[in-house]
């Protein structure tokens, strides 16, 4: 492909950096990211990877646009309440930047579809909400090798990590979704919506150093942030030999849907 | 004995404490929702009651984080 002269002022600033240059504004333009959940992190993440001219990003979630999400989702307006998450989405996107193709899920991912939404990505970031469907989404990028970030934020805190193939994955750390009795309710809830905006954001930072591949990327580790200190702490883990999904003797060979707590179903 | 938890030394009032015992120590109401890194090694929830935790262990304890819209 060849740049317009107006693509080429357009992508100027990432053009002149020697790890982007013409050649990886090509790589971006060429890439197809897909997010998962269109909420506090995905808001940064799409944001960002429009402007950057990612090619063709994919959007799942099959929520609407409550008044509730728009002190953390900044991709939704209000006039965006009631109106699909993915629609919303799409929309601020077209107006960000012309280049990117964007594909729009309005469902629930399951065991059933998610290898088919996921396949023809070069990367996923999981921004999602619930812990079934974080699982969901670290088997089946282990199980069909594909690259994705991890993320989870809460009140004034936020955790990152990025998987490849071969390093650590989320069932290394965290086995299992908690039991379904200990998630503490409702009420004590809340997160700092800029939070999602610095969680996601260095989301959309590691996607873009996988498809530039410059740098090191989050893999075999967990960067973990304390807005009230603001204090980022990279705690070394390593991949588990044992890990159910990613070990020597995997027992889990097939995808599974966790039942979803009451508390997640509806918001509110 | 001397500790690492989180990254900061801190001084606990004990000869020997098991991870179940560290953890009510800290406070940290819900187990289930944390998982615990002691020297490197992630550790097996069936094994917090009889892991001893020694003088210039590292532990960390990595919580269980979802999107912040619900109670996780
Ligand atoms: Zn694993």
């Amino acid at each position: 492909m060849n740049f317009s002269e107006d693509q080429i002022y357009r992508y100027s600033r990432h053009i002149i950096l020697n790890e982007v240059g013409g050649e990886g504004q090509k790589k971006f333009l060429e890439s197809k990211i897909l997010v998962v959940g269109a909420g506090g992190l995905g808001s940064p993440v799409l944001t960002y990877l429009a402007a950057a001219g990612i090619g063709t990003l994919g959007i799942v979630d099959s929520d609407v646009v409550d008044l509730s999400n728009l002190q953390r989702q900044i991709i939704h307006f209000t006039p965006d309440v009631d109106l699909s998450k993915v629609e919303s989405a799409k929309n601020k996107i077209e107006q960000i930047n012309p280049d990117v193709k964007v594909n729009t899920y309005n469902i629930r991912l399951t065991s059933q579809n998610i290898v088919e939404i996921i396949k023809d990505y070069d990367f996923i970031i999981d921004g999602t909400d619930n812990f079934p469907t974080k699982f969901l989404v670290n088997d089946a990028c282990v199980m069909i090798g594909k690259p994705y970030s991890h993320a989870g934020i809460l009140r004034f805190n936020g955790q990152t990590f990025t998987y490849t193939p071969g390093n650590m994955c989320y069932r290394c750390i965290f086995k299992e979704p908690p039991p379904k009795g200990v998630i503490p309710t409702c009420s004590e809830a809340g997160i700092l919506g800029a939070v999602a905006g610095v969680i996601g954001t260095i989301q959309a930072v590691e996607a873009l150093k996988y498809i530039l591949n410059k740098g090191k990327l989050l893999t075999n580790k967990l960067l973990t942030f304390d807005a009230l200190t603001t204090q980022f702490r990279e705690i070394k883990l390593k991949k588990n030999e044992n890990c159910a999904v990613c070990g020597k003797n995997p027992s889990i060979t097939e995808l599974h849907d966790y039942e979803q707590p009451v508390c997640e179903i509806k918001e509110q | 004995m001397k500790l690492t938890i989180n990254g900061n030394l801190e001084t606990i009032d004990h000869e020997k404490i098991t991870v179940t015992e560290l953890l009510k120590l800290k406070n940290v109401e819900v187990p289930q929702m944390v998982s615990v890194e002691l020297n490197g090694e992630i550790i097996d929830q069936s094994e917090y009651e009889k892991i001893q935790i020694k003088d210039s262990d590292a532990i960390e304890f990595l919580y269980f984080m979802g999107g912040g819209s619900f109670g996780i």
